[in-house]
């Protein structure tokens, strides 16, 4: 049932359609982090924003990303701007991930205790230097790995992008599927890049995690 | 958010949808939606069984199975969650046949969202049995139940409470997976979407009701679980004062 | 028969890695009688009760009860590990009670004693109710049967976890420091309790605990543990009156001076 010849004779499109997942990937993520960084300052900058902002990443989050992603490949050009399905799709994953990431920023954010901004004002400290030495650093521990976590849920969803015809590694899976008959070996293999991916990476974000913990221990 | 907001969104969200249906570039297309999301909570629900069966199944093996049996768990979970769901129901879809295992559509897409959601379900459920004190285990050693007993009579009572958020949570997900199976030929919502867009090219008005009807039924899974959690805690902690 | 111990330890050894809690350890408890275990923090007296209600494994040694190995059983003439369900035949004649009660949070004062009579026991719900009702009768909580544990006090609910315990019927009781986590006023009626059970029923008794005055009114014997031995154990009277070991002796000063 598995032909091996068959197997290594996809092997080179896939690995160049790989090229196309990761790079979906990371944009999409650079979207994300940055966006939903963005979205947790102005959160806690302007307090008025806080509902609106709550109820957006609601919304993003209660409905399919498949969804926003077919909303936005169709409806940026109803307003004149023409995206290419890449491009559309990798905002729309982005969009739909700031959300989730937000959240992690947030939690970050509200799990200082109220005391350690009390102390730096008790010992006068500048409000950046407080940011940028007492906050900060307290923050990143727990959000990097929590990051890290939405960075391999975001991997594993671009192949939702082969719903609008981007060539990334499903898509093409699924091409040469159509063009041979022969399914199971380009959707394993799909399959197996996406596991071993996540497995590798979940075991380096608890690398991560282990690692910060011990510079900052509690 | 508080149940207040959350219930105050599905009354606006019920309430635009309404308003949205008074006008006929938007009413034109309700019917045939709301036939998709008909099919969307069928598999919704079935999937969501599945998932809680496989869930409590492979927590309940990985934590006290026989080791052929962890070992399996363990890779089912591991498997499950290394990869989409997207991907998982195209695997079932093509490459099941090849090996002369035909089923229809609906099936798959029930079997691949239950297993994927039930991978992560199984963390949930293990995680709130490890959570549960102790102390109970001992004392249920110490009344001589047998394993069996302790879970069900104990363990699994007190750990159901601390599931119900997180359960809430993969609910949604599976909601919003079942997208998902348009693109294996079923009509669901999101399959009646693509098809209305194609033919109609009236992006903005479907994709919003589309939008809104999914919207509707988060909350509604959201709002439902609150009151479930609230009434077993109160079942958990009755009369507790403070 | 009648002279057997009721609980044996034979040369009992506990390690946790290469921290050595209990030091082959051997202790005979005749039928009925109340023993009293005490000693600084860390000297093993938990872990000693909770070798014996299988809460522990041991590393070495065997335990017996009623003449019958707790630990181990019978095969070919040769003591091998006991699996469950021999283990669970033998504990059958154990109850304990906890320092922190540990009563399932989910179920009322009455669920609470009825669950392992009707579950383990097989017995019917009428008859479990009526003997639970007994006991709860007993430790003076008829009026409390359907509150739940949440709706307690601390002496309240171990006063419900004694009940519990007993509805089972054990021939053994373990009390580890049972009134340690209660507020100083609620001790007494905890102890009360105790000394009556200790009248009305043929029980074998084993305390850990801190209150020496009870200690001393209660029990048949007392043992002084001291880094995972029995230092010197003997009636009450000699014990707390005439300790010979010097360790004991300060101990002794050093908890009376605390007060
Ligand atoms: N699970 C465990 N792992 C490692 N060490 C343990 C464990 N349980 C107990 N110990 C150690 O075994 C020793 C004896 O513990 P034990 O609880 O029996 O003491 P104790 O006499 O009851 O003390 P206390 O009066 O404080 O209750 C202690 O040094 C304790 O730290
Ligand atoms: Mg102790």
């Amino acid at each position: 049932m598995w032909d091996w010849s068959f197997a290594l004779e996809i092997l080179p499109t896939l690995a160049s359609a790989a090229i196309i997942t990761i790079e979906a990937t990371l944009i999409g993520f650079v979207i994300a982090a940055l966006l939903g960084l963005a979205l947790a300052l102005v959160r806690i900058a302007i307090p008025w924003t806080a509902w609106p902002i709550s109820v957006l990443v609601e919304l993003i989050r209660s409905t399919p990303l498949l969804i926003q992603i077919f909303f936005l490949y169709f409806v940026f050009p109803k307003f004149g701007v023409v995206l290419d399905a890449f491009t559309a799709g990798v905002i729309a994953i982005g969009l739909h991930y700031a959300a989730y990431c937000s959240e992690v920023y947030r939690a970050g954010f509200d799990n200082i205790p109220r005391g350690q901004w009390e102390a730096s004002i008790a010992l006068n400290l500048p409000q950046w230097a407080t940011f940028r030495d007492i906050i900060i650093p307290q923050v990143i521990p727990p959000i990097v790995p929590a990051l890290g976590n939405y960075l391999v849920a975001l991997f594993k969803e671009t192949p939702l992008l082969s719903a609008i015809a981007v060539l990334e590694l499903m898509q093409t899976a699924k091409i040469i599927g159509s063009d041979t008959f022969r399914y199971t070996e380009p959707m394993t293999l799909v399959g197996l890049f996406f596991l071993v991916m996540s497995l590798v990476s979940a075991a380096l974000i608890r690398i991560l995690e282990r690692l910060l913990n011990r510079r900052t221990p509690r | 958010m508080g149940i207040r907001t959350l219930v105050g969104m599905l009354v606006a969200a019920l309430a635009v949808i309404g308003l949205l249906a008074t006008q006929t570039s938007y009413s034109l297309f309700l019917p045939g939606l709301l036939q998709g999301a008909l099919l969307t909570i069928e598999i919704a629900v079935l999937g969501s069984v599945l998932a809680v069966v496989m869930g409590v199944l492979a927590a309940l093996a990985r934590l006290y199975g026989a080791a052929p049996l962890r070992w399996l768990a363990t890779v089912y979970v591991e498997i499950f969650r290394g990869t989409s769901a997207l991907v998982q129901l195209f695997w079932l879809f093509f490459v099941l046949p090849q090996f002369g295992l035909l089923m229809d559509a609906f099936t798959v897409a029930v079997l691949a969202l239950g297993l994927n959601v039930g991978a992560y379900g199984s963390e949930v459920v293990r995680g709130a049995i490890l959570a549960v004190a102790p102390g109970q285990w001992e004392a249920s050693i110490a009344l001589n139940m047998s394993r069996a007993q302790m879970l069900r009579r104990i363990i699994l009572p007190q750990a159901f409470v601390a599931m119900i958020p997180p359960w809430g949570n993969l609910f949604i997900e599976l909601l919003k997976s079942t997208a998902l199976v348009s693109l294996i030929t079923l009509t669901d919502l999101a399959f009646k979407a693509q098809q209305m867009n194609q033919s109609t090219l009236k992006t903005v008005p479907i994709f919003t009701l589309v939008l809104l009807i999914y919207l509707v039924m988060s909350l509604a899974i959201t709002i439902g679980m609150r009151f479930l959690e609230q009434r077993a805690s109160a079942g958990l902690s009755r009369g507790r004062a403070a | 028969m009648t002279d057997q111990p009721m609980v044996r330890f034979d040369n009992v050894s506990k390690r946790y890695g290469a921290l050595t809690v209990l030091d082959g350890l051997s202790l005979d408890i005749a039928r009925g009688e109340k023993v009293s275990i005490i000693g600084p923090s860390g000297s093993g007296k938990t872990t000693v009760l909770r070798m014996l209600m299988t809460l522990e494994t041991i590393n070495d040694g065997v335990i017996w009860v009623e003449g019958e190995p707790l630990t181990h059983m019978d095969k070919g003439g040769k003591l091998v590990p006991a699996n469950l369900g021999h283990i669970r035949r033998v504990r059958a004649k154990i109850g304990m009670v906890f320092q922190s009660f540990n009563l399932f949070p989910h179920m009322s004062a009455m669920a609470n004693c009825i669950e392992a009579p009707m579950t383990v026991l097989g017995m019917k719900r009428a008859d479990a109710e009526a003997r639970a009702a007994e006991l709860l009768d007993m430790v003076g909580l008829s009026q409390k049967k359907a509150h739940y544990p949440s709706q307690l006090s601390g002496g309240q609910q171990q006063r419900v976890a004694i009940a519990r315990a007993l509805a089972m019927r054990p021939k053994i009781m373990l009390f580890d420091e049972v009134t340690s986590a209660l507020d100083p006023e609620l001790v007494g009626e905890v102890l009360q309790v105790i000394r009556q059970i200790g009248r009305e029923h043929d029980l074998t008794m084993l305390m850990v605990t801190h209150q020496m005055g009870f200690a001393k009114e209660f029990s048949d014997r007392v043992c002084f543990f001291y880094q995972g031995k029995i230092c010197e154990q003997g009636p009450p009277s000699e014990l707390f009156g005439a300790p010979k070991n010097e360790r004991t002796r300060q101990f002794l000063r050093a908890v009376l001076e605390a007060g």
